[in-house]
C-alpha cells in the first residue's frame, strides 16, 4: 500500500503498542530546554527513575538566556536558579548542555538542524511547540509538555495515538518580497489556528520546493499555529546538500547509507491523505498579522477587517482583538507607526534572515524614537553573520545585536516591550501580553520587519528594494 | 497520577474560541523554578493593568472562584505546550473540561495529569452551554467518566465519549511510565536492530 513520507517515519520508530492501545513511538533526539526541564529532572529522581539514553538526549539554554554581551543574566533575576538547576539536572543525568558560552549555543530549533543533530527521517522531540520546526529537514518533531518530557526521559519513546495526515499543497510562485514566513501566514489565513488539528501536515508543491532549506524550517515551524503538532517537507537534493559536511552529520560509507534511506521517505504516488488541500501562492505579497491571533492575517496593502458581519461571539471576540491592537475596521495596515522592531526566534533568525533584513538596512538609519533588536538564532549563525559584516549594518542602522536566544519571542529572559507599543517582530505568536504586557504585537517576515524599523512606520517592504521608489 | 472518577461542582463559562496557554498561564513577572499556580490561572485576565482584579472576567465573580468544571469553545489550549496551563487547573480545583475542542498538546496535558477532557455533540454543547450560563455557579454540574455523562443541576444529562484508552488512564490513574516500561524489552529490542541497520541513528555527537 502506497505510503505518506509520516506513515514511513512512524512505521520506521514505533516500537510497541502499550496495553491500553497507545504506541510507543521511539525518539531518536530529545532537546531539553532550561524551563521544563528542572521539574522533570526532579519528579524522575522522586520516581527513582534514570534517564534512558543520556547520550542522544540534549540539554538547550535559550529561553532564559539574555541578549546582553556575554549573556550576562543580571537583568533576569530569576534566570540564574533555573540555568543553575539545569546545569546540575543535566550533570547528575550526564546529558550534554549547549550553556551559554558553548559555540553551539542557541535556541534549540535552529542549533539541532546546524549541527547536523537532527536528520532527514529522523524523530525529534523538545519541550517546545516549535520543535515542528526541524520538520524542514523531512524529520518528525513533536513538541511535548513536562510529563511527557519525564516519560521520553525515562523510555525514549512517546506513547501516543497516531495522528492523522494532511497535506497542503503549495501552488505557484510567490511574488517580489514574499517570504517563507508569509506562505505560513497566508496558509494560516485560510485553514486558520485550528485547520491542522489532530493532523501530521505534509507540505508538498512548488512553492515549498523552491523555498531554501532555512525557508523550510520557517515554514514548519509555523505548523503549531496551525493547530497541528507537526509538520514536515520531504527530504530532497537541497536537504541533502544542506546536511553535508554538517558537524555531527554521518560520514563517509554511513553517509551513502543514510543518503539511500532518505531517498526512500517521500511520500507514495498515491497515498493517501486524511485531509489534501492546496493554498495558491502565487504572486503572494508580504503578509501581515493585525490582530491577536496568528491567523488574523492581511496583504501589507490591506485593510484592517471588519467584524459587523460575524455572529455575536465572534464578533465580540474580533472586537476585543482590534481593542487591544488599537487599529480600526477599515484603516489601511500601512502607516501605522511603529515603535519596536524585534529580528529573531527560532522562526527568523537564521543567516538567510538576517541577510535579507541587512539588504534593505544597508546605508540607512532606524527612524527616531524606534528601538530595534536582532538576535541571532544561534552561536555559529552570530559568527556567520560577522563573518558577513552584518552585524555592522545592523549597528550603524542603530539596531542593538544581541546575544542568541530566545529573547523577545516570549520575553522569558526580560526582553519585552512597554505597554501600548506596537511591535514589528519576525516572532511566531501574536497573543495578548505575549511579547509583555499591553504590547501590541505584528507578526512579519524579515523584511518587513526592517522596512518598519527605517520608516518608523508600517511599510510594504517592496518599496525599499533594490529599485524600489 | 491522580485518578479520576467523577467530580461535582460549580462549571465556570468562559465561551471563547482559541484561547491559548499564554492566557491561562502567562509567564508573567518571569519564569521561576517554583509557583503558586493557582495565582498563575489566567493572571493577565484576571487583573488590570494596576494590578486590581478585572470585575469583568468571570473567574473574578464571587460565584466562580472555586469552579470544578470549565466550559469553553473550540481549539481550547493552543499555543505553547506549557503544562503549567493545566497545574494551573488543577490547583484552582478545576478537574473536567468541557471544550468544543482542544488543541493536540493541551488534550495530552490533561490526560496526563487527571484532567478530564471532554468533548460534546453541537446541539449538546449549545444546550449545556445555556445551563451553565443560567446556573450563573449557583448549582453544580456533574462530570461522571464511568457513566460517560455530564448532569446539569436540571437532571439533563449529556452523554460523551472519550477513547478507552484515555479512560482507563484517568480512571485507574496509571503510571504512565511504569505502563510503557512494560515494553522495556521491546525498546531495547529497537535499539539494537536500528543500532545495527542505521547506526548513524543511534549515536550522536561528533566521531
Ligand atoms: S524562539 Fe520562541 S518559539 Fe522558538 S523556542 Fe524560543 S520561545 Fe519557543
Amino acid at each position: 500500500m502506497p505510503r505518506t513520507l509520516f506513515d514511513k517515519i512512524w512505521d520506521a520508530h514505533a516500537v510497541g503498542t502499550r496495553v491500553d492501545g497507545r504506541v510507543l513511538l521511539y525518539m531518536d533526539r530529545h532537546v531539553l530546554h532550561e524551563l521544563h526541564a528542572p521539574h522533570a529532572f526532579k519528579k524522575l529522581q522522586a520516581a527513582g527513575r534514570k534517564v534512558r539514553r543520556s547520550d542522544i538526549t540534549f540539554s538547550a539554554m535559550d529561553h532564559t538566556a539574555s541578549t546582553r554581551p556575554g549573556h550576562d543574566q543580571s537583568d533576569n533575576p530569576n534566570g540564574k536558579a533555573i540555568a543553575d538547576a539545569m546545569r546540575e539536572g543535566s550533570r547528575r543525568n550526564n546529558i550534554r548542555v549547549f550553556d551559554f558560552d558553548d559555540p553551539e549555543h542557541g535556541i534549540s530549533h535552529v542549533v539541532a538542524p546546524e549541527l547536523g543533530m537532527v536528520l532527514p527521517g529522523a524523530t525529534h522531540a523538545v519541550p517546545d511547540s516549535h520543535a515542528c520546526t526541524v520538520g524542514g529537514l523531512g524529520a518528525l518533531a513533536f513538541g511535548v509538555g513536562t510529563t511527557e518530557l519525564e516519560h521520553i526521559l525515562a523510555t525514549q519513546t512517546l506513547a501516543l495515538v497516531k495522528p492523522k495526515r494532511m497535506r497542503i499543497t503549495l501552488t505557484g510562485r510567490p511574488g517580489a518580497g514574499a517570504e517563507a514566513k508569509d506562505i505560513a501566514l497566508r496558509i494560516l489565513r485560510e485553514i486558520g489556528v485550528s485547520g491542522g488539528r489532530g493532523h501530521i501536515i505534509e507540505f508538498a508543491g512548488e512553492a515549498a520546493r523552491a523555498l531554501p532549506i532555512e525557508g523550510r524550517m520557517t515554514l514548519c515551524n509555523l505548523t503549531i499555529e496551525m493547530g497541528s503538532r507537526s509538520g514536515m517537507i520531504a527530504g530532497d537534493d537541497a536537504t541533502f546538500q544542506w546536511i553535508a559536511g554538517r558537524p555531527w552529520a554521518p560520514k563517509g560509507a554511513q553517509w551513502e547509507q543514510a543518503l539511500a534511506h532518505w531517498r526512500t521517505l517521500p511520500s507514495d504516488d498515491g497515498a493517501a491523505f486524511d485531509r489534501d488541500i492546496s493554498v495558491d501562492c502565487d504572486g503572494l505579497a508580504p503578509q501581515i498579522t493585525w490582530g491577536t491571533d496568528p491567523a488574523q492575517v492581511i496583504d501589507i496593502s490591506g485593510r484592517i477587517p471588519d467584524p459587523a458581519a460575524l455572529e455575536p461571539g465572534k464578533r465580540a471576540q474580533m472586537e476585543k482583538s482590534l481593542a487591544y491592537m488599537g487599529v480600526s475596521p477599515g484603516d489601511a495596515i500601512e502607516g501605522l507607526p511603529v515603535q519596536r522592531v524585534f529580528i529573531g526566534s527560532c522562526t527568523n533568525a537564521r543567516l538567510p534572515d538576517l541577510e535579507l533584513a541587512a539588504n534593505i538596512l544597508r546605508g540607512r538609519r532606524i527612524a527616531p524614537g524606534v528601538k530595534a533588536l536582532v538576535v541571532p538564532g544561534s552561536n555559529k549563525v552570530k559568527r556567520d553573520a560577522e563573518a558577513k559584516g552584518l552585524d555592522r549594518v545592523f549597528m550603524d542602522a542603530g539596531f542593538r545585536w544581541g546575544e542568541s536566544a530566545c529573547s523577545m519571542c516570549a520575553g522569558a529572559n526580560g526582553d519585552r516591550g512597554e505597554p501600548g507599543e506596537r511591535v514589528l517582530s519576525t516572532t511566531n505568536r501574536n497573543f495578548e501580553n505575549r511579547q509583555g504586557p499591553g504590547v501590541r504585537t505584528h507578526l512579519v517576515g524579515a523584511g518587513l520587519a526592517a522596512a518598519a524599523a527605517v520608516t518608523g512606520r508600517i511599510t510594504d517592504v517592496r518599496k525599499l528594494m533594490a529599485g524600489g521608489a | 497520577m491522580e485518578k479520576f472518577t467523577r467530580i461535582t461542582g460549580v462549571a465556570v463559562p468562559l465561551f471563547e474560541d482559541d484561547v491559548n496557554t499564554d492566557q491561562i498561564a502567562p509567564v508573567g513577572g518571569g519564569p521561576r523554578l517554583d509557583q503558586n499556580y493557582a495565582e498563575v490561572l489566567f493572571s493577565n485576565r484576571r487583573n488590570l493593568p494596576d494590578g486590581t482584579p478585572d470585575p469583568d472576567f468571570v473567574f473574578n465573580w464571587p460565584q466562580y472562584r472555586a469552579p470544578s468544571i470549565l466550559v469553553t469553545g473550540r481549539n481550547f489550549g493552543c499555543g505553547s505546550s506549557r503544562e503549567s496551563a493545566v497545574w494551573a487547573m488543577t490547583a484552582t480545583g478545576v478537574r473536567c473540561i468541557v471544550a468544543r475542542s482542544f488543541a493536540d498538546i493541551y488534550r495530552e496535558n490533561c490526560l496526563q495529569n487527571g484532567v478530564l477532557p471532554v468533548t460534546l455533540a453541537t446541539t449538546d454543547a449549545d444546550a449545556l452551554e445555556a445551563l451553565v450560563a443560567k446556573a450563573d455557579g449557583a448549582a453544580t454540574f456533574t462530570a461522571d467518566l464511568d457513566a460517560q455523562r455530564i448532569t446539569a443541576p436540571d437532571g439533563t444529562q449529556f452523554a460523551f465519549d472519550l477513547p478507552p484508552a484515555d479512560r482507563m488512564r484517568l480512571l485507574e490513574g496509571l503510571d504512565d511510565i511504569g505502563l510503557s516500561l512494560k515494553l522495556d524489552a521491546d525498546i531495547a529490542a529497537w535499539e539494537r536492530r536500528t543500532a545495527d541497520a542505521m547506526p548513524w541513528m543511534q549515536r550522536a555527537g561528533a566521531e
